[in-house]
């Protein structure tokens, strides 16, 4: 009991009133990280992403001398479950998870256990650049970041489709629905709980719902069945037209594409408006792929990193995530060739060189222009797609 | 004398390597054993309960998830040693068998992963297959919608098990030969009227599975429980149970990892349950096989019989080698769309963008098979040198301790592993992944040179020994010398299973330590089928190149030699 009290008082002694390293010291962070390794646990399963991180590592290197290691995820909440672990078996310095590419769910479960480095963010020096007024980069899944993640590419749901075979757009689910219903087995979409397959149920229950305000607050006993009965009613309908009947779902995103390009479907969702036309031009799609977004609109969110409490190279992190967010960095990421992902930052807060730099990118063939994206939806409360996953994994996850 | 108070040093080796393969096995299965009945401190659990079994049996997913667990190793086990059988009764003493021989034995050492991959790709409903017979033949100028690939009762998982297992039993199988008194038996029973594959089933057989009865429970236990294979062509809806209970490890929430522990039991559970099924069925055959025996009946179907050996002999290994043809034209492929039986373009583009990444992967991944190779031949040779010198041994009855951990399922022991090196606060990094690999390589290289080692003709040592040589510079100048041949054997043997280790890498190595396999495993999620082909042929390539070395190195060294060659 005493000793418990004791450790206690320790524990509450060592909460910091301000990080260490302390972002606000910028020079300081800088030597600090000099020599430092970064292990970077981000998601592995596509290699446009995984050559733009190994990119990234050579350039903070050669600036900062940080090394930096992607360690290649299958799922983020692998990562995750290694910090709860460290943190259970009282490994508090020095973990194994330097860097987490995360966002949504995670980033809250994380948040709430006290498992995060910062707040470090908005004290980085690019983040005068960040377009903190017009991107949602200060609400993840509408739970405030108060800095404890920072931003480093925008994100929003398009529909990739073989135009050669799906020619016209789809305006909403019902549409999709009637399609797949005349074209049986041609769509299918990541078996939940990915990431992706999770965002698809969202984007149909926010594309189903006459009223979308109750999913900005925490879903409850009393509003969860009725907000997503219509989900429910569409998924009974399209599952027996999903490709393979519904009895086998592609693991990842990036695995739709393969099946578009074998021609097994001709429509798949991506949460990246330019991963089509990097796509074409790494021939993981053919030529004919085009995006499209729904009439009202499609989710959107951006992508973080957040360091995890126990990191032993805070400061080497910290430098990573501040050349994620350097115009040198976010107008390679928006080339389609390269990655082809949004950029967080305010063109009006650059000078004219560095706008030079993102004028000069074309879109690409597949990607639609800011205009045509239309307007971006909110991410609904992680406790909603936490329980719709659950949920869809109970009704058709382990239905054979 | 001194080397009498010298000579026991030896004595200590053989116990340090059977605590070098069980202790971390006891040590993971007592580790698994505690979360399971809800004793895990990490996370404020000490109450023992049956909470994680309840948890478990409400799980929709475990009756299908164990059914397929069972389903799929015993059909893999049964259908690889009945192809084993037909082929080697069929055609032994035959120059087609020599040739199936040749074809099959360095499809051994292909890494499960690589050549699941390959499989996925010939026979998807848009695999190669389809494509070379599309649309001239079969019409489809799109796909059509057939779950092959991850079917709900897992056939093609089977059949990737069957195309990996059927090496190897084949190659536990032919060892034996020589001592079952093959060609003699087989020649006494054709003249006396018996066909050829009934003749070698009545006879030789029996002596045959005497000895491979061990490997045939190892195929039977991993083919249950391996993961990386069900990943990639097992269903998901839901995956077989070793594959649930990875995904539970790796759950954020952490009291889902007492779920996983209460899993890995019942997979435990389930393997030893099959085992027994397996041991009764054997009783029930050979009380069959003796009265057919006795019946006398020459032979029915023989040529059928001899046909399909042949057939599924070359279908499995032609799986394979097709397989991997594909991931080397995926690799160097530009644009490749159904119905197109090869790509549009050919281009260097894949190998130039993961080429540095996979150098790193390469070096990693051959550090640790060089380690832990060295470890396990350096405990292999110390024991059969203690063996030899005081006869302390871990001889024919301790067999099967050698065995015991690959009978014991991954997902059984490796959760509880992992558990407990974080409860002690161990650091995660490449030494625990090491010696996780310990224990996997050294039975096999264990079992690879024993039968070489013991089967050395002492008389050599005596000569030696009278010469005035002592036991070290018989050992070092003498026998191995003689056994390089067979050592390089069990090297190579050694390092193309830690190359193909997947699970202990993973769960042990806390994700820093990478190596080509797990690499391949994470590209797999993305399907992207170029990264797959230059990951899964690196890997295959570390796989193989030591078994070439091991081949052409004796020949070089002994070119004046041509005793020691052993061709």
């Amino acid at each position: 009991m005493k000793r418990s009290l004791l450790a206690c008082a320790f524990a509450l002694a060592a909460l910091p009133a301000f990080a260490t390293p302390n972002p606000s010291d910028w020079d300081a962070v800088v030597a600090e990280a000099n020599g430092q390794t970064v292990y970077w646990n981000a998601w592995g399963g596509s290699t446009t992403t995984n050559d733009f991180i190994a990119w990234a590592g050579s350039r903070v290197l050669e600036d900062y001398g940080v090394t930096l290691e992607h360690v290649k995820l299958t799922d983020t909440a692998d990562a995750v479950s290694r910090v709860v672990a460290e943190k259970s078996a009282g490994a508090d310095t020095d973990g194994a998870i330097d860097m987490i590419w995360i966002n949504g769910a995670n980033f809250n479960a994380m948040k709430e256990a006290d498992l995060l480095f910062g707040p470090f963010a908005e004290q980085l020096p690019n983040w005068q650049f960040v377009d903190a007024e017009g991107k949602t980069v200060q609400t993840d899944f509408t739970v405030p970041v108060e800095g404890f993640e920072a931003p480093w590419a925008m994100a929003q749901v398009v529909f990739v489709h073989d135009t050669a075979r799906l020619s016209e757009p789809l305006g909403d689910m019902n549409a999709l629905l009637e399609w797949a219903k005349a074209n049986p087995g041609r769509f299918t979409f990541p078996q939940p709980p990915d990431f992706l397959g999770t965002t698809f149920l969202k984007q149909a229950l926010i594309d189903l719902s006459d009223d979308t305000s109750v999913l900005q607050s925490p879903a409850t006993e009393e509003n969860y069945a009725a907000a997503t009965a219509p989900l429910w009613a569409f998924l009974e309908e399209l599952t027996p037209n999903l490709w393979r009947e519904g009895r086998a779902y592609p693991q990842t995103g990036p695995r739709q594409l393969q099946l578009i390009s074998d021609g097994e479907v001709d429509l798949a969702i991506s949460f990246s408006p330019g991963e089509a036309s990097a796509a074409i031009a790494n021939f993981q799609l053919p030529e004919t792929a085009r995006t499209f977004v729904l009439d009202n609109g499609t989710l959107g969110n951006a992508s973080f990193v957040a360091i995890p409490y126990n990191s032993g190279s805070a400061a080497g992190a910290m430098v990573l995530a501040n050349f994620l967010m350097s115009p040198e960095a976010q107008a390679r990421q928006q080339d389609p060739n390269i990655l082809g992902y949004g950029t967080v930052l305010n063109m009006d807060a650059l000078d004219a060189d560095q706008r030079a730099a993102f004028d000069a990118l074309e879109l690409g063939v597949a990607t639609l222009s800011p205009a045509d994206l239309g307007s971006v939806q909110a991410e609904p409360h992680p406790s909603w797609s936490e329980r719709i996953a659950a949920e869809w994994i109970d009704r058709y996850g382990v239905a054979e | 004398m001194s080397d009498r108070t010298m000579s026991k040093r030896l004595a200590w080796l053989p116990l340090l390597t059977l605590l070098a393969m069980l202790g971390p096995v006891l040590a993971g299965v007592l580790g698994t054993l505690a979360p399971a009945f809800g004793y895990l401190p990490a996370v404020g659990q000490t109450d023992w309960t049956l909470d994680p079994f309840r948890k478990l049996s409400d799980w929709p997913g475990v009756f299908s998830a164990s059914r397929l667990s069972l389903t799929t190793g015993l059909a893999a086990t049964a259908v690889s040693l009945g192809i084993v059988v037909l082929i080697t009764a069929g055609w032994t003493g035959t120059r087609a068998f020599a040739r199936i021989e040749r074809l099959l034995s360095p499809l051994l050492s292909v890494p499960h992963a690589a050549a699941a991959f390959g499989i996925a790709f010939l026979i998807a409903p848009s695999g190669w297959i389809a494509r070379a017979f599309s649309p001239w033949f079969t019409g489809w100028d799109r796909p059509p919608d057939l779950l092959i690939v991850q079917d709900t009762w897992g056939l093609t998982l089977t059949a990737g098990l069957i195309a990996k297992e059927v090496p190897f039993l084949m190659l536990m199988t032919l060892a034996t030969l020589g001592q079952a008194q093959n060609s003699q038996s087989r020649m006494v029973a054709q003249s006396l009227g018996y066909g050829r594959v009934s003749g070698w089933i009545k006879t030789v057989f029996p002596r045959v599975y005497a000895q491979i009865r061990l490997p045939v429970y190892v195929v039977l236990a991993y083919s249950m429980s391996v993961v990386d294979v069900a990943v990639i062509l097992g269903p998901n809806t839901p995956p077989t149970l070793s594959v649930q209970i990875v995904r539970w490890m790796s759950d954020p929430d952490l009291m889902m990892r007492l779920q996983a522990a209460a899993a890995a039991l019942l997979q435990l559970a389930l393997v030893v349950a099959a085992l027994v099924l397996w041991r009764t069925l054997e009783i029930l055959v050979s009380g069959i096989g003796l009265f057919l025996i006795r019946r006398g009946n020459r032979g029915v179907l023989e040529t059928i019989l001899r046909i399909s050996g042949m057939v599924a002999a070359l279908v499995t290994s032609l799986s394979i080698i097709l397989g991997l043809a594909s991931l080397l034209i995926w690799s160097f492929a530009g644009l490749w769309s159904f119905p197109d039986a090869i790509p549009d373009s050919l281009t260097m583009r894949s190998w130039m963008r993961h080429g540095d990444s996979i150098i790193g992967s390469f070096g990693q991944t051959m550090a640790i098979a060089s380690i832990a190779t060295l470890i396990a031949l350096v405990l292999t040779i110390g024991s059969l040198e203690a063996e030899h010198r005081y006869g302390i041994s871990l001889n024919a009855r301790s067999t099967f301790l050698l065995y015991l951990p690959l009978m014991i399922p991954q997902t059984a022991f490796l959760p509880g592993l992992q558990t407990l090196m974080l409860g002690v606060g161990a650091k995660v990094g490449i030494v625990p992944v090491i010696a996780a690999h310990v224990v996997f390589v050294l039975p096999y290289v264990f079992l690879s040179l024993g039968a070489p080692f013991r089967a050395w003709d002492t008389r050599y040592a005596s000569i030696a020994g009278a010469l005035g040589s002592s036991a070290d510079r018989v050992l070092w100048r003498v026998r191995l010398p003689m056994l390089l041949r067979p050592v390089l054997i069990a090297t190579a043997i050694g390092f193309a299973v830690s190359v193909g280790q997947y699970l202990p890498t993973l769960l042990i190595g806390g994700g820093r330590v990478q190596t080509l396999t797990t690499e391949a495993v994470a590209l797999a999620s993305g399907g992207d089928r170029r990264a797959i082909g230059v990951y899964g042929l690196g890997q295959t390539l570390a796989a193989l190149l030591p078994f070439a070395i091991a081949t052409l190195l004796p020949a070089m060294i002994w070119q004046n030699r041509r005793g020691l060659r052993h061709e």
